[in-house]
């Protein structure tokens, strides 16, 4: 079975990506008042920027219309435990920072990241995060004296 | 000559004051020990200590930066040569022989050949920036807004172009950082340019959150149970790192060559440290009565290359300093933390911050003599922490990540920054763009904006201008150039492609790909 995203069609992907991001800088760099060439308004370089951006994502596809399809796929399977682990570990101590202090966000972000490695067991991410909570407190609370609340209530 | 022999004398006593000596230390210490851990380069270790330094002053700020960097491409050759693991790209090539040589039991006179070559590669280096960067000042006094957009486009268009992979994709992060730099409020007129309504926009995206992103949230999203941890259990002591008379005689002209390669390309802006070193082993390698040795524990490629990688390290800081032009992410990095603590790299530096400067270059030669005596009692540590698994070091460097953000402006958004730039950048690295650019671009940015918009209003609106003014011609004379070369090698490139495979043969492509391997 072919994956979505492949060796010989992620250049149509990336370029496409390239011209929309282009696009959107385009459309709204278009808000800003443009200016003129002596007196540039804020508008002016966004938009240039976002042409040129979409001329080069433009290109990239093209070019992969015409370049040759070699070597076997080597793209490998996308690691969605891990990803989806590392993003959450990240907003669980955006959350938990903001409503529950430091202590608890601390230990969300080593334990939930390190649920994403497959040989990491329950127990060994439960130590792992204890272990960081500990080295956190001695050195950003006790020793740099952070400002970040060690628990809070929002 | 004179004058730089004075600041040089200046510089010395700047560095060696005990205050700025113990922040290089610091410094050349943890820049070795992150550098050491797999996964992690110069970049990642620069960012997370980047927000420390905010608070202190300039020059130990500058110190430590500095010395993290070549602490961290040090630590990072451990790992490329005991357990054939490339931290940091521009290692990848002293894999090839030096993890055979450990292999042969070698490992230890691969590490002191790389200490050395590397020791000699930054002196000569340094040598080069204390003569050179007062004759690159006089000429950059007569840059005026003008001149300097057409060197700093010369200097995008470089590092988008020369760095690896497809110019055009080069290109395209070039341009998505500069995108990214524009997000904020505009000095001149006051508007607030793409920040959709969220208040924290309006003030710039945060440099730390997205180097921290793009280099430490994405390379976990890409490597996270696919690092396979290569279980070692070899020790190496310092007894086994002095190399022999005859092996010293060996690695002393590629030592000597790969110097100077690495200065040749340390003085090309944009062009990035893996293709220097990859130039210097081929080099080696073609030069070599016997090139079936290389890829079998050959001293040369390891010596050449890691002389290439230092030397050029300690020239990129040349346009950095002088011109305000850094040659790729890491010296874009440098530069940002200069801009933050109010410091404008450019011709004025050298006089008005020379404290600064001179003892920036004398602290070059201090830290890699701590370096050196670092590693006498250390690097059995260091074989140690090589020996962390990947599974447990990823969670504990997400959380110094994490809490090196906050601590920027004391502000959760910064985080949530983080995520979205590690996103991003691991699909633009699936997608085999090189992120590297985007931070450069970012960096030079609203630097770029305001130099062309400068130049135009005193040109009342002609383009020309830029090809009016001699130097500025001349750096768009090149830009042309480099373009139509790169136009050039891609179209040969795709024809004989092409040709080859209508006679349904293969591409000879081991030298390309191990170019693209990194």
């Amino acid at each position: 079975m072919k994956r979505l995203v492949n060796k010989s069609n992620r250049d149509y992907y990336g370029g496409a990506l390239m011209f929309l991001l282009g696009l959107g800088a385009v459309l709204q760099g278009r808000t800003y008042s443009m200016g003129t060439l002596s007196r540039m308004g804020p508008g002016f370089f966004p938009v240039a920027l976002g042409v040129i951006l979409a001329l080069a994502g433009a290109a990239i596809a093209i070019r992969a219309r015409f370049a040759e399809r070699e070597g076997e796929d080597k793209v490998l399977p996308p690691e969605w435990r891990g990803w989806l682990c590392i993003s959450l570990s990240i907003i669980a101590f955006v959350v938990l920072g903001k409503y529950g202090g430091l202590v608890p966000a601390t230990f969300a972000i080593v334990f939930i990241s390190a649920l994403g490695d497959r040989q990491n067991t329950f127990k060994s991410a439960l130590v792992l995060a204890l272990a960081i909570v500990v080295i956190c407190l001695v050195v950003f609370w006790w020793a740099l004296r952070m400002q970040f609340p060690l628990f809070g209530w929002g | 000559m004179q004058e730089s022999l004075l600041g040089l004398w200046y510089g010395f006593g700047v560095a060696l004051q005990p205050h700025n000596l113990m922040w290089s230390f610091f410094g050349v210490l943890i820049g070795n020990l992150i550098g050491v851990l797999p996964g992690m380069g110069a970049l990642s270790a620069i960012s997370m200590l980047l927000p420390l330094t905010y608070t202190m002053h300039p020059v130990p700020a500058i110190l430590m930066l500095a010395g993290i960097f070549y602490g961290s491409q040090y630590g990072g050759a451990i790992g490329a040569i005991l357990l054939n693991m490339p931290s940091h790209p521009p290692h990848a090539v002293t894999c090839l022989d030096g993890y055979p040589m450990t292999k042969q039991g070698k490992g230890g006179t691969a590490l002191g050949i790389t200490m050395i070559a590397s020791f000699f590669a930054a002196s000569f280096g340094i040598t080069v920036m204390v003569f050179a960067s007062p004759l690159l000042v006089q000429i950059a006094f007569k840059f005026g807004p003008t001149e300097i957009f057409s060197i700093m486009l010369l200097g995008l268009l470089a590092g988008a172009t020369m760095a690896r992979g497809s110019p055009l994709k080069g290109v395209a992060m070039t341009v998505v950082g500069l995108l990214i730099g524009v997000v904020g409020t505009d000095v001149n007129s006051g508007a607030a340019r793409f920040s959709f309504g969220i208040p924290e926009l309006t003030d710039k995206v945060e440099l730390v959150a997205l180097a921290l992103g793009l280099f430490g949230v994405a390379d976990f999203l890409r490597s996270v149970n696919r690092m396979q941890f290569v279980g070692s259990t070899m020790k190496v002591r310092f007894r086994d790192m002095r190399p022999t008379k005859a092996e010293l005689k060996q690695a002393f002209f590629p030592m000597v060559r790969g110097t100077l390669i690495g200065t040749l390309f340390g003085a090309m802006p944009g062009t990035g440290p893996t293709i220097t070193t990859f130039i210097a082993y081929a080099f080696e390698r073609k030069i070599s009565k016997t090139p079936e040795r290389f890829g079998h524990g050959a001293l040369e490629g390891v010596a050449s290359p890691e002389a290439a990688s230092h030397s050029k390290t300690q020239v990129d800081f040349i346009p950095t300093m002088s011109l305000g032009i850094p040659g790729d992410a890491v010296m874009a990095l440098i530069l940002g933390a200069l801009l933050i603590q109010g410091i404008q790299p450019g011709p004025q530096l050298i006089s008005e911050h020379a404290d600064l400067f001179w003892g920036l270059i004398a602290s070059f030669w201090v830290g890699n003599v701590l370096l050196v005596i670092l590693n006498v009692p250390m690097i059995g540590v260091w074989v140690k922490v090589l020996q962390v698994p990947y599974r447990y070091m990823f969670p504990c460097a997400l959380f110094f990540i994490a809490i090196g953000v906050y601590s920027t402006n004391n502000s959760l958004f910064e985080v949530n920054e983080v995520l979205v730039f590690g996103i991003v950048g691991a699909i633009f690295m699936a997608l085999d763009f090189p992120v590297a650019p985007i931070l450069l671009g970012y960096v030079l940015g609203p630097l770029v904006e305001e130099n062309f918009r400068r130049a135009l209003l005193l040109s009342r609106g002609d383009l020309l201008v830029f090809f009016e003014k001699p130097i500025s011609a001349g750096f768009m004379t090149i830009c042309i150039l480099l373009i139509l070369a790169q136009m050039f090698f891609g179209l040969r490139a795709s024809l004989r492609k092409r040709k080859l495979g209508v006679l349904g043969l293969t591409l000879p492509s081991a030298e390309g790909s191990q170019l693209h391997s990194e």
